[in-house]
């Protein structure tokens, strides 16, 4: 067994850039390998010095005691605000904002939008389960059509609550966004895929072309009421086909959308 | 040498932000107080300090963006008027929870609601005793005149930094757009160098990482952080500050700041030249308020007035202060309009007949 614990051995490791607190997340949610990605990413860029990240109202309130980076809270949905803040004093800086759905496309739509428009020098990390997890499984702006809710506990009615919407391809239209795409992590392929596209997003940062926004379609399944692998299945049958995968935007030009 | 200038009080804060060095403005307009956004645009601040200027979507971003660079452990600030200030509530109670220096001016206009853009002290109650949700203060300066608007910016962020506490300059429409002759403060460099032990850096291999929050879900830690704050309130009585005209032989006083304090001193003048003896308490900071001042003129003249542009707000301080030991009267004006020294006077020799 010694023998076989070597360097050139090692196919896989944690890395030091999680802490070793015990993730608050449910069993199968994504957070935790999002969370993971970006940290990794951010070891291979060797940038953990210059990273700061701000933490969202919501499941990921507190995101900042699992990645050992610098962390600001920010109140619901102004991340985007307090990160401009941020880089506009620390323009050499890495600067990124971790948000849900009900976070950065509801009570933060102007913020989101504003620093969109503005291109600010950051990256947008945005993970729509298509419910208020942290709350206890609300209607979000993201939830489908049909879909059952602790607060559309018939499903969603369109004609009265209003459809879901897709923010990202609606941010994706104004100049000061330069690479905008949407991924999953409930998968191996789908995480190799997303580790890409965190990795050009803060590549993209560190040539100040403006904004990088990876949305992270996502499970709840504590919200979804099912298991893991029930809300994956159901997240590829429902959730996918209205928020499809792939580029919307690369080097500043809408490649769909 | 003193540079003299004639200028609003609006741009009059603008220009000591540039000057004292302020790293940040973030603002939205909203009069009366877009001179200081427009001032600042104008001048280049980008340009002459470095300073970064920038006007948000909303009052509710202006202030979050606040709460983002005072992470840093930079100096920024910003400015609105009576509407916008309530919007800025939730971040101001945010940056007061986390700790966070940062100045905010309030150029008060009437309420309530959409009100009136001329000038009010009616939110005199949403300054001092917190303004948004949770136990919580600023330190709040009520400058009278342009020049104390110039000198109350590097005073606030001293304050701010001493304290790490957000500090709110309570001054209203007319002093903003009042033009005085101000001195300004000599041209400084931004700082460099300072205290980045606590602040937002990026995580160094030798430091544990840095969190700007005011999350605490455990009670017990809640608890022990409210304690924290609430004696950190009670150390600002050290830096009291407040103006006494006329107070060394008066039988009666009136309590005004700001605007209303520049009215009062007429007052005083007008009654001293009739031979009575009327003196003046100018607090210069609302939080923390001249408590222990007032109680001892209490003991010395035989009746108070506080005088306000509101319905009667920090008559309620003054009364604490007094605690009935003489009669403590107020006198007001509403909705924007302001008192001249006759109604006060007239106010005054109604309630202390006899006195004067």
């Amino acid at each position: 067994m010694k023998e076989i614990t070597r360097e050139e051995n090692l196919v896989y490791r944690r890395t030091p850039l999680m802490t070793d607190a015990t993730l608050s997340y449910c069993p199968g949610c994504g957070h935790g390998t999002i969370h993971r990605l970006i940290m990794e990413v951010v070891e291979e860029m060797g940038i953990q010095s210059e990273t700061i990240g701000v933490a969202p109202v919501g499941c990921a309130v507190l995101a900042y005691d699992f990645m050992d980076v610098d962390f600001s809270q920010a109140a619901h949905g102004r991340a985007p605000a307090v990160a401009t803040g941020i880089k506009r004093l620390w323009p050499d800086k890495f600067v990124f904002t971790y948000q849900g759905d009900g976070d950065l496309a509801a009570i933060g739509t102007a913020e989101t939008i504003h620093a969109c428009n503005r291109g600010e020098n950051i990256t947008i990390f945005f993970v729509n389960n298509g419910i208020y997890g942290m709350t206890g499984g609300q209607m979000a702006p993201t939830t489908l059509e049909g879909m059952k809710s602790s607060t559309s506990p018939y499903g969603r009615n369109n004609e009265t609550m209003g459809p879901p919407y897709k923010i990202t391809e609606l941010i994706a239209q104004l100049s000061g966004t330069y690479y905008v795409t949407r991924q999953a992590v409930h998968k191996p392929g789908p995480v190799r895929k997303a580790k890409k596209a965190i990795r050009k997003a803060l590549e993209i940062q560190k040539e100040k072309k403006g904004i990088s926004f990876i949305e992270f379609v996502s499970n709840c399944n504590s919200g979804w009421k099912m298991t893991p692998n029930d809300s994956n299945i159901w997240m590829e049958e429902h959730m996918f086909p209205f928020y499809p995968m792939g580029d919307i935007k690369v080097d500043g030009k809408l490649v769909k959308g | 040498m003193k540079e003299l200038a004639l200028m609003k009080g609006n741009e009059a804060i603008a220009e000591a932000a540039i000057r004292i060095g302020v790293d940040a403005y973030f603002g939205y307009p909203i009069t009366p107080q877009s001179e200081v956004l427009e001032y600042l645009t104008l001048q280049r601040p980008e340009e002459r300090t470095g300073m970064v200027i920038l006007q948000a979507e909303s009052e509710v971003a202006a202030i979050n963006m606040v709460y983002g660079a005072a992470g840093t452990g930079k100096r920024a600030m910003t400015s609105s008027s009576s509407p916008g200030i309530s919007l800025m509530q939730e971040g101001i109670s945010y940056i007061a929870g986390a700790e966070l220096p940062c100045l905010i001016v309030n150029v008060v206009r009437g309420g309530p609601g959409l009100g009136t853009i001329q000038p009010s002290q009616a939110d005199y109650f949403q300054s001092t005793k917190g303004g948004g949700h949770g136990d919580y203060r600023l330190i709040v300066l009520a400058p009278a005149s342009v020049q104390e608007m110039a000198d109350y910016v590097e005073l606030g962020f001293d304050l701010a930094f001493k304290y790490r506490n957000p500090v709110l300059i309570l001054t209203d429409g007319l002093i903003g757009q009042m033009m005085e002759k101000v001195e300004l403060p000599p041209q400084k460099a931004r700082i460099e160098e300072f205290d980045q032990s606590w602040v937002i850096t990026g995580k160094t291999p030798d430091r544990e990482r840095n969190i700007i929050t005011s999350l605490n879900l455990d009670p017990d830690l809640q608890y022990e952080h409210n304690l924290k704050l609430q004696e950190k309130y009670r150390s600002m009585n050290e830096d009291v500050m407040f103006e006494r005209i006329g107070c060394d032989d008066a039988e009666f006083l009136l309590v005004a700041y700001g605007s209303s304090a520049r009215i009062c001193q007429k007052v005083v003048d007008i009654a001293r030249g009739r031979g009575k003896k009327l003196g003046l308490l100018r607090p210069q900071t609302l939080f923390p308020f001249p408590t222990d001042e007032i109680a001892r003129l209490s003991r010395q003249v035989k009746g108070i007035m506080s005088v306000e542009l509101s319905a009667g707000q920090m008559v309620e301080d003054v009364k604490l202060a007094v605690n009935g030991k003489v009669p403590v009267y107020h006198y007001g004006m509403l909705g924007g309009k302001i008192h001249s020294p006759e109604d006060v006077l007239s106010a005054v020799e109604d309630k202390f007949i006899g006195g004067l």
